[in-house]
């Protein structure tokens, strides 16, 4: 099968930018490399057309080696269009980061970063545990106290959470009526 | 066997329903079932004893050659009668049990009931990999039972023990099987115990499918799961953790049933491979050390659970010795032992149940004087607890001769195993010992009057009776413990399985039969099970253990104080726990190094990878040629290969958003112009309408971003070094993939399949486009596929943009725009015009011309008019021609593809001219309903044919004459082609609707916010 130098060197050079590229930060610029990506790679499938030969349209009269060869071609059109939707889907994604956090940069995942920062010690698994002597013990009246405890802490929060709330209304309203009186 | 787990699986799903109905009496129906199959069972009785396996099977997966059989020998009977019959009495034993508990006792009943139904298909399956489906079954029921008390840290976490460490050994068991199986080529349990001599004896020879390394390791693997199951060292100890279930969990799971499992898997495999050393060797070694070590620690316990616990362990590891000699006697004495054991155990277990209810408590230091408060339930523990230390006359009396007379057998036979019997036979009766001693131990524990001086402190003495502390004897012994009476119903299961035990000792007769029946097809056994054998040996050595075990128990201060004093080895559930923990550090080391949160990072491990790995492959063991390299094809494909090049490096340094998009447009054109000269028509076409309809829509997005690409500037030498690094990853993987071309081009030897696809198309698929063919004939799910990616996309963005469902519901057109009243407004005013806005207000009249109303949508500084009057000119013009390349592209370069992204080029031109409004004139429907009429189509399309009886995706072809076109043919690919085109055409709406008219209308938001934010200011700063 011939190997055709130019469309090597021009897949070469596409991939090498491309990869180049989407090693960015920059969301915009991911997005192209992807792009070129995707041009080399149908490049590099074509290629496994081998010798251009005749376009593949039918003629009785023509040898079935002398046309092109249909099948990476109907893989690159499919790959081809997939592309363009692909591509629309990442604009969509760009628009609405840029929407809501005004930025283009690809930032490190905060989820990720606290899964590592977290230690080996799991309550569930690594606390002390007592063993019962008993499945009679631990009775109902107990059980009843624990529950108790447990929605009487719950209240003490969220009333703390609402005082909080109030302070904060609060504050950016005398901070509101301060400006008033400022303009 | 089917009927009975299919009624077992019906009341399983009704059980929690009727427990609501029924509270804790549902117990008793549940119990009724099991007794029932048990009567079943025995009406097999003898049919089985005779010899003759009841078979039942049912293809399941004809393909893997599995098949539901079951098929219940001597053996599977046997344990039936253990499964249904302690099961039955057990589940009775729960409604007195539950009598005053409320939450979550449905689903327990409704584990513990399908537990049996688990185990029965367990031991009645012949096919081992429905055998370990249901082996896994009982593992998670297994899980769900320990974990009942959810509230309970240590209930939940026992749980989780328990199913670690039976499901590692059992995923063991499962590869040492299928090992096994295929080798021997069936999977059928009885067939491979059949064939495991003559297995054995081909890969002692070096014969046969397997070798001798290669069977050893599969029966450790299966010991694995085994010795798991059965609770044996060094994986006992999820067994006393297991405690944390209810106690008759524990009876029916943890005693009797579930780790009879693995000991049931040995008897069923050692008459094939009980002949191989490593498999001898490991069971007595495992097994004798399980059996003192288990013996030993149940001394030390005080919980009475967890004295029956170890002595379980004990008794297990006991069980799995006995089997070791692999003879038929020692089956035969594994089968008495194994019964007796059931009974004795799921006794004990029930009356321990009965304690810990009656007296709240378990601990051996709180109870005192039961005897006399529960005499009935004295006399039930006592003798059950008399079988387990091997008193006459009862069962485990005459079981434990059995295996006493074979291992002394053994002994003298002194054959190559001799070191191993010796180990054995002195296990045996030290084992012994143990147990006499831990049963007596429990006895006194459970029911005897303890001294007020084994009680630790005063605080015991609220479980004490009030009544009898004034009375406690001034001997200084405890008052009695607080004992609420026990009912007959709540006491039944116990005594029942107790009169058993007697019944056993005195008339072994039955169980010699059954036990002889398993072992007579694996040669001649010698022994027959009686209470009195005459002055044997072995009788002897019993009476030397009872009497050991006498003076043991009498010792029991003493032994508690030297057990105290012995250095401890670390328990194995610590070292399980430190193992695992070592496990979640690791786990987090190598998360915290690997999972940074950081795309570059993780691209560059990709990508370093995806270069090292072929390199190192291509250029270190062997390179192929490289050959037939042409530089010079055609100077045109030249010149677009360097401009390619170029326009591709200069995206390196843009810092223009849009010069950059710029470029990498040029490299798709001229793709597209490299597909248009090598003889690609339909590419070509496609290509290039991609390309324009992408660079319109980054246009559209972008251009609300800034005009530059931020660039990080480089400061410190980290990024500089890795900036360093990211080139050298990009040269090497455009290198590489070069070099991956070249290489493979060259190693081209045989004619591509494409050769048959030209005739194949023509013929087959009556159409002249191959590509086209190869699209919505030959390859049709691949589009169907395809299209069905390009709808989810095209959604995706909708719902990116419009967040709130696709956001194209409702179709009027309002043309009362902001742009219009403003000049509107002005005309009304008439001064201050402008040319511009004088021409614009000209239009601004025009109201019945529907076509292009840019006049009266756009503010007259933005539109163009040369645009205007291309897209009159155009849009019409495209969408006949899309019409003719969908018509037409089974025959003529064209089709779905091209055709829909034409239209939506006229689309793209029209929006251009005319913004959204103008866009919602253009296309008939919603770009939703063109996505679901598409797909709906093409789905269609693929699936009628089925209804003709035809393979999915079958074309036909129609001919028929009509009076103006002449003779016409129609494919009814096309139909498919239609739906691809449809698809086609709501993708590209709604990627123009989103990143068009959407972002148009935030634009316009902002800059109405902006306007009269200036306004308000202005007017502030004049006030």
């Amino acid at each position: 099968m011939p190997i055709d130098l130019s469309l090597i060197l021009v897949m070469g050079v596409m991939y090498g930018v491309g990869v180049y590229l989407i090693l960015d930060r920059t969301m915009t610029r991911v997005l192209l490399g992807l792009m070129l990506l995707t041009n080399a790679t149908n490049i590099l499938i074509f290629h496994a057309s081998g010798a251009a030969g005749l376009s593949p349209l039918y003629d009785k009269s023509i040898d079935p080696a002398a046309y092109s060869d249909p099948l990476p071609q109907a893989l690159v059109l499919t790959s081809v269009v997939i592309s363009f939707a692909v591509t629309a889907l990442l604009l969509g994604i760009i628009y609405r980061s840029w929407l809501l956090s005004r930025g283009d940069a690809i930032l490190d995942d905060y989820e990720d970063q606290q899964v590592a920062a977290k230690g080996a010690y799991d309550p569930e698994e690594d606390a002390v545990a007592e063993f019962d002597e008993s499945e009679f013990d631990s009775n109902e009246s107990t059980r009843e106290r624990e529950f108790a405890a447990f929605s009487q802490r719950r209240q003490q929060a969220e009333k703390k959470l609402e005082e909080r709330k109030e302070k904060k209304a609060e504050s950016t309203q005398d901070r509101q009526n301060q400006e008033g009186e400022r303009a | 066997m089917g009927l009975i787990l299919l009624a077992f699986l019906a009341i399983w799903l009704c059980t929690p329903w009727l427990h609501r109905l029924m509270g804790h009496k549902v117990f008793y129906l549940l119990a009724a079932f099991p007794a029932a199959a048990l009567v079943f069972v025995l009406t097999k009785t003898s049919q089985i004893l005779g010899g003759t396996p009841w078979v039942e099977s049912v293809q399941w997966i004809p393909e893997l050659n599995l098949e539901l059989t079951f098929r219940m020998d001597t053996l599977a009977w046997v344990m039936s009668l253990l499964v249904l019959g302690v099961g039955s009495l057990v589940l009775f034993y729960c409604a007195s049990y539950f009598e005053h508990s409320t939450s979550g006792v449905g689903g327990f009943a409704a584990h513990l009931f399908s537990f049996a139904a688990a185990m029965f298909g367990l031991i009645t399956a012949d096919d081992f990999i429905v055998m370990f489906i249901f082996w896994e079954i009982t593992t998670i029921l297994s899980y769900l039972l320990i974990g009942y008390s959810r509230n309970r840290l240590s209930a939940r976490r026992s749980a989780l023990q328990a199913l670690t460490v039976t499901t590692a050994g059992g995923l063991a068991m499962f590869i040492g099987l299928v090992m096994l199986g295929q080798s021997a080529g069936t999977y059928s349990l009885h067939e491979l115990v059949a064939r495991g001599p003559e297995i054995v004896d081909a890969a002692a020879a070096g014969q046969g499918p397997m070798s001798w390394a290669m069977l050893s390791t599969a029966l450790v693997l299966i010991l694995c799961g085994a010795l798991s199951k059965s609770a044996l060292f060094p994986v006992h100890f999820w067994l006393p953790g297991a405690m944390a279930a209810p106690t008759p969990v524990s009876a029916y799971l943890h005693a009797a049933a579930m780790v009879k499992a693995g000991i049931y898997l040995l008897i069923r495999l050692s008459p094939g491979y009980g002949e191989v050393p490593i498999w001898h060797s490991i069971l007595v070694l495992f097994g004798a050390f399980t059996m003192l070590f288990g013996g030993w620690v149940a001394l030390k316990q005080t919980d009475l659970k967890l004295i029956l616990a170890y002595g379980t362990i004990s008794q297990l590891g006991f069980l799995a010795l006995i089997i070791a000699a692999g003879t038929p006697d020692a089956l035969y004495a594994a089968i008495a032992m194994m019964l007796a054991h059931s009974l004795f155990k799921a006794a004990l277990f029930l009356t321990v149940g009965i304690i810990d209810h009656q007296a709240g408590t378990r601990d051996i230091h709180k109870l005192s004087g039961i005897y006399r408060r529960a005499p009935r339930l004295f006399a039930v523990g006592a003798i059950s607890a008399a079988s387990m230390a091997g008193l006459p006359p009862l069962a485990g009396f005459v079981a434990k001769e059995a295996v006493l007379e074979t291992s002394l057998h053994e002994l003298g036979t002194g054959d190559t195993f001799a070191l191993l019997d010796l180990i054995s036979t002195g296990a045996i009766v030290l084992g012994s010992v143990l147990t006499f001693a831990y049963s007596a131990r429990f006895v006194w524990g459970a029911f005897a009057v303890k001294p007020v001086s084994y009680l630790e402190d005063a605080s015991q003495l609220e479980f004490c009776d009030g009544a009898t502390i004034a009375q406690a004897d001034r001997k200084g012994m405890s008052p009695d413990t607080l004992f609420h009476p026990v009912s007959p119903s709540f006491i039944a299961a116990p005594a029942v399985l107790t009169l058993l035990t007697i019944a056993y000792g005195l008339y072994p007769e039955p169980v010699h039969k059954w036990a002889a029946s398993y072992v007579k097809p694996f040669g001649d056994y010698e022994l027959h099970l009686a209470l009195w054998h005459g002055l044997t040996p072995a009788l002897f050595t019993s009476l030397g253990i009872i009497t050991a075990g006498v003076l043991l128990f009498l010792a029991r201060r003493p032994v508690e104080e030297a057990q105290k004093k012995l250095p401890s080895w670390p328990a194995a559930s610590i070292v399980y726990r430190d193992i695992i923990d070592a496990l979640d550090r690791l786990a987090v080391w190598v998360t915290a190094r690997t999972q940074r949160g950081s795309l570059g990072f993780y691209l560059s491990v990709i990508l370093t990878t995806a270069v090292v790995v072929p390199t190192v492959v291509l250029f270190v063991k062997e390179t192929p040629p490289l050959a037939n390299i042409q530089v010079k094809v055609n100077p045109a494909e030249w010149a677009i290969a360097v401009v390619m090049i170029i326009a591709s490096l200069v995206v390196l340094w843009a810092r223009k958003r849009f010069l950059a998009i710029l470029m990498v447009s040029v490299t798709g054109y001229g793709v597209a112009l490299l597909f248009a000269l090598r003889s690609a028509p339909d590419l070509a076409l496609t290509q290039l309408l991609v390309e324009t309809i992408v660079m319109v829509a980054f246009v559209l997005a972008m251009r609300v971003l800034p005009r530059n690409i931020r660039t990080e500037k480089i400061k410190k030498n980290s990024e500089r070094a890795g900036r360093t690094l990211r080139v050298v990853i990009s040269v090497g993987f455009g290198l590489l993939m070069m070099a991956l071309a070249m290489f493979t081009f060259s190693s081209r030897e045989l004619d591509p399949i494409s050769l048959a696809l030209p005739k194949m198309a023509y013929e087959d698929g009556d159409g002249m486009n191959i590509v086209n063919v190869i699209l919505v004939d030959i390859r049709g799910w691949d589009t169907f596929g395809e299209i069905s990616v390009l709808a989810l996309a095209a959604t995706g963005v909708a719902s990116l943009l419009f967040i709130e469902g696709r956001g194209d519901r409702g179709r009027e057109r309002n043309l009362d725009t902001t742009a219009m009243k403003r000049i509107e407004a002005s005309f009304a005013r008439r001064t201050n015009l402008s040319t511009e806005q004088r021409v614009a207000g000209a239009f601004s009249n025009v109201r019945r011309d529907p076509f292009i109303v840019a006049g009266r949508t756009l503010p007259p500084e933005r539109r163009s008019i040369l645009l205007e009057v291309m897209t009159r000119l155009l849009f019409h013009t495209l969408i006949i021609i899309s019409f003719y390349m969908l018509v037409g592209g089974h025959n003529l370069p064209g089709g779905g593809f091209a055709g829909g992204l034409l239209v939506g080029l006229a689309m793209a031109v029209r929006y251009l001219a005319g913004r959204g409004e103008e866009l919602r004139a253009a296309a008939p429907m919603s770009a939703g309903t063109f996505l679901g009429l598409g797909l709906g189509i093409a789905a269609a399309y693929a699936f009628f044919p089925i209804l003709l009886g035809d393979p999915a995706f079958t074309s036909y072809t129609l001919e028929w004459d009509m009076p103006i076109f002449g003779h016409v043919k129609f494919v009814t690919a096309v139909i498919f082609d239609i739906g691809v085109y449809l698809l086609v055409i709501g993708l590209v709406l709604d990627v123009l609707r989103s990143l068009g008219e959407k972002v148009d209308q935030k634009l316009d938001e902002n800059r109405k916010a902006r306007n009269q934010k200036k306004k308000a200011s202005s007017a502030g700063g004049q006030r």
